[in-house]
């Protein structure tokens, strides 16, 4: 009777193949998404690396609104804050803003910024030359810092964006952070 | 040698089954198996009931009465996992397990042994999740979506418990869907074509393939969550360069094919069951083979529209809306053809026809509710309110549990050998009828009032929406008792059915006599 019928082995094996596949599609998920959001500038992201600043001329004749917004995430305690709520740049023209962080606690502590740019798709045309968000920041308690940010737009940033935002949240690190890589930061700075 | 003397037994009494105990836990049985499924389904699905009569007396009126918003919470969590993975889910891989065989003319499932273990762990994830709500903490609580960073950074330390039951009812749901692959593609009687399969048959086979592909995205979502909170992994967590949008991305990645793994059976069952008591064959059988075949396909393409309020391009907003309103398409097709079938037919109103001509009214309303919905730039007014929790009710519980009680009342003299207590089961019909609507249809109304979803209290003018709500919920689900009364009563006794009891019906099951007898099929039939 059954040796009539196609073997069952063959198709179970492909089948498992399959599950074992999606499982591994599900976790491929994560480094496409990043690959996806760096090329579309989807989500708001903006690149971890510093941008190297090229000659380009600048765009005298367009006026485009730079926001900066911090805020806290969830249990830490800092005063973090820009030094302008807002600037007015030409594209193409190179910028500094500081941003001003205190750790009011009686322990060192370590933070990592965390930008998103609003709207999305602005996020491809903001370039940072330097930013504190690329590092850690640590702050021995009761200290405080100004940490820059130096910034440019390309001048090919689209028309219709007259405004963009740039947030920072800044998390704290230190529970991942060990005593020693803590006095190694501290001593850098 | 336990299989030698097994089958000695075998050649002497045909229809042995081992006694008490015994039979249950090591059967191999598709039918054994079907009915177990089917029960352990009928329990989950008064379990979930319970929390969601739990969560509408305490909706009953505004400000907090019964119970604690973190308990609350965890109600509407649990209520949710265990309706799609514990009531639904089984209750159509049981439908499966019982019917597939006889209606393609195979002996059993084709993995009969593995058929077993993916009904046997099932209960002890479902032991595992409600065990979790005892935990100090409490169980989960953060919706059944399990967004990140809620069931992450937020949720309760018995949240790894949750984070099992799922694998468990995961690798369960695979090993069921395999199976119905395997039966379906290498088992079926000579003469029996794919073109002539039953629909069920048909929109099983697309719904075992729908699981394979997206029950292990699940796995691995849990995986992360598992990860992220317990080992310091960082894909949803910001500060360590994860993504807590991408959770919501691999989340309805495989959230939306599960909405149609939901409802596929379910126009397999209605497609049976319309013909049969309109005397008629179905109008288009081809057309919805593709239709369903398209829903599947377009089912990857649309997930996005879960998330329109997390900040999407426009252009991804457009193409994920155009792409949510195509599956209309497909499924109007299907409408269309069951209403043509009933064009003309001679048609009759057994409880299963009741059942069947419900769905296609409710489900269609929860369709264009969803078509609603997927129009972006009014889904931010929609989104999160009581107006989505209406549109998912009419398409699950008037959908797909309408379908499943259509379905029970439609097999039950094959599977039991009895009648049901038509009058029983006719009361049935008609009070759930008309509870689930007053418990659902003034929902639409609180959502476009603006009345979030998923919280224990309410701004006072929701108060009389919500009252009549809760007296629909209670009514509904007392009126499922009925429905348990009617089959432990159908098993128990009743008037002689017949082979085939519905004179329009069509099928093989219906050539094997009532009860279907322990084994069917040993020699496969001839199909012409």
């Amino acid at each position: 009777m059954s040796d009539q019928r196609p073997d069952n082995s063959i198709l179970v094996k492909r089948l498992l193949l399959t599950v074992a596949g999606m499982f591994a599609f599900g976790f491929a998920l994560v480094p496409l998404y990043d690959v996806f959001c760096e090329v579309t500038g989807f989500n708001g992201r903006t690149s971890n690396e510093a941008a190297v600043y090229q000659e380009v001329e600048v765009d005298e004749s367009r006026t485009v609104n730079v926001q900066f917004i911090t805020r806290n995430a969830k249990g830490i305690p800092w005063k973090f804050e820009p030094s302008t709520k807002q600037v007015k740049i030409h594209p193409g023209e190179v910028k500094v803003v500081n941003f001003l962080a205190s750790n009011p606690t009686s322990s060192n502590m370590v933070a990592q910024a965390i930008p998103s740019v609003a709207p999305a798709e602005a996020s491809l045309y903001l370039n940072k030359v330097e930013c504190f968000c690329f590092n850690q920041q640590p702050l021995a308690a009761g200290a405080d810092t100004e940490m820059p940010m130096q910034f440019y737009l390309d001048p090919d940033i689209p028309d219709h964006i007259n405004t963009l935002t740039l947030s920072y949240t800044l998390y704290d690190m230190t529970a991942n952070t060990s005593a020693e890589q803590m006095a190694q930061l501290l001593k850098t700075e | 040698m336990s299989t030698t003397v097994e089958e000695t037994h075998h050649d002497t009494h045909h229809d042995h089954k081992p006694s008490g105990i015994g039979r249950w836990l090591f059967t191999t049985n598709h039918k054994d198996i079907g009915s177990m499924y089917l029960w352990f389904s009928f329990i989950m699905f008064l379990t979930g009931g319970a929390m969601a009569m739990v969560i509408r007396a305490e909706l009953f009126q505004p400000g907090l009465q019964l119970v604690e918003p973190h308990f609350f919470n965890q109600m509407t969590t649990v209520h949710g996992l265990i309706m799609v993975f514990g009531a639904v889910m089984p209750a159509f891989t049981g439908l499966a397990n019982w019917m597939i065989p006889m209606m393609i003319g195979a002996p059993d499932m084709a993995l009969p042994r593995m058929n077993n273990w993916s009904f046997w762990i099932l209960p002890f994830a479902f032991i595992i999740l409600l065990g979790s709500l005892f935990m100090e903490g409490g169980g989960p609580a953060f919706g059944w979506t399990f967004y990140a960073p809620l069931s992450t950074t937020y949720s309760s330390d018995s949240t790894a418990l949750f984070v099992f039951s799922i694998h468990i009812m995961g690798i369960s749901s695979i090993m069921g869907a395999i199976n119905v692959i395997v039966t379906i593609m290498n088992m079926r009687a000579p003469g029996m074509n794919y073109m002539k399969m039953p629909l069920f048959v048909w929109t099983w086979l697309i719904t075992a393939f729908l699981l394979i592909a997206v029950m292990p995205v699940l796995a691995g979502a849990v995986t992360m969550v598992l990860t992220d909170k317990y080992f310091g992994t960082s894909f949803f967590d910001a500060a360590g360069g994860g993504d807590p949008v991408m959770f919501q991305h691999i989340f309805w990645f495989f959230g939306h094919p599960e909405v149609y793994i939901m409802i596929l059976p379910s126009f397999g069952i209605i497609s049976a069951i319309i013909p049969a008591f309109t005397r008629k064959r179905l109008f288009g059988y081809a057309s919805m083979v593709y239709a369903t075949a398209a829903i599947a396909l377009l089912s990857f393409l649309v997930w996005a529209h879960h998330m329109f309020t997390t900040g999407m391009p426009v252009f991804a907003e457009l193409f994920f809306m155009y792409c949510t309103m195509l599956i209309a398409v497909p499924t109007g097709v299907k409408i269309f053809n069951w209403v043509a079938t009933m064009w003309r037919g001679s048609m009759t109103f057994e409880t299963p026809m009741l059942f069947a001509l419900a769905f296609v009214i409710l489900f269609t309303i929860g369709g264009f509710s969803g078509l609603m919905l997927a129009i972006t730039p009014v889904d931010f007014q929609y989104h999160d309110t009581y107006f989505v929790v209406a549109h998912f009710h009419y398409v699950l519980v008037t959908g797909a549990i309408f379908s499943i009680m259509a379905a029970s009342y439609y097999w039950l003299p094959k599977w039991t050998g009895h009648m049901y207590d038509t009058t029983l089961a006719k009361t049935h019909f008609w009070t759930s009828l008309i509870s689930v609507n007053v418990l659902f249809f003034p929902m639409h109304f609180a959502g476009l009032a603006g009345m979030p979803r998923r919280i224990p209290d309410y701004a006072t003018q929701f108060a009389d929406i919500n009252q009549i709500a809760s007296i629909g919920g209670f009514a509904f689900g007392l009126s499922q008792l009925i429905f348990l009364w009617v089959v432990i009563k159908c098993v128990k006794g009743g008037e002689k059915a017949e082979a085939k009891p519905w004179d329009g019906a069509e099928g093989l099951e219906w050539t094997v006599p009532s009860p279907a007898p322990y084994h069917t099929f040993e020699k496969p039939p001839k199909v012409e």
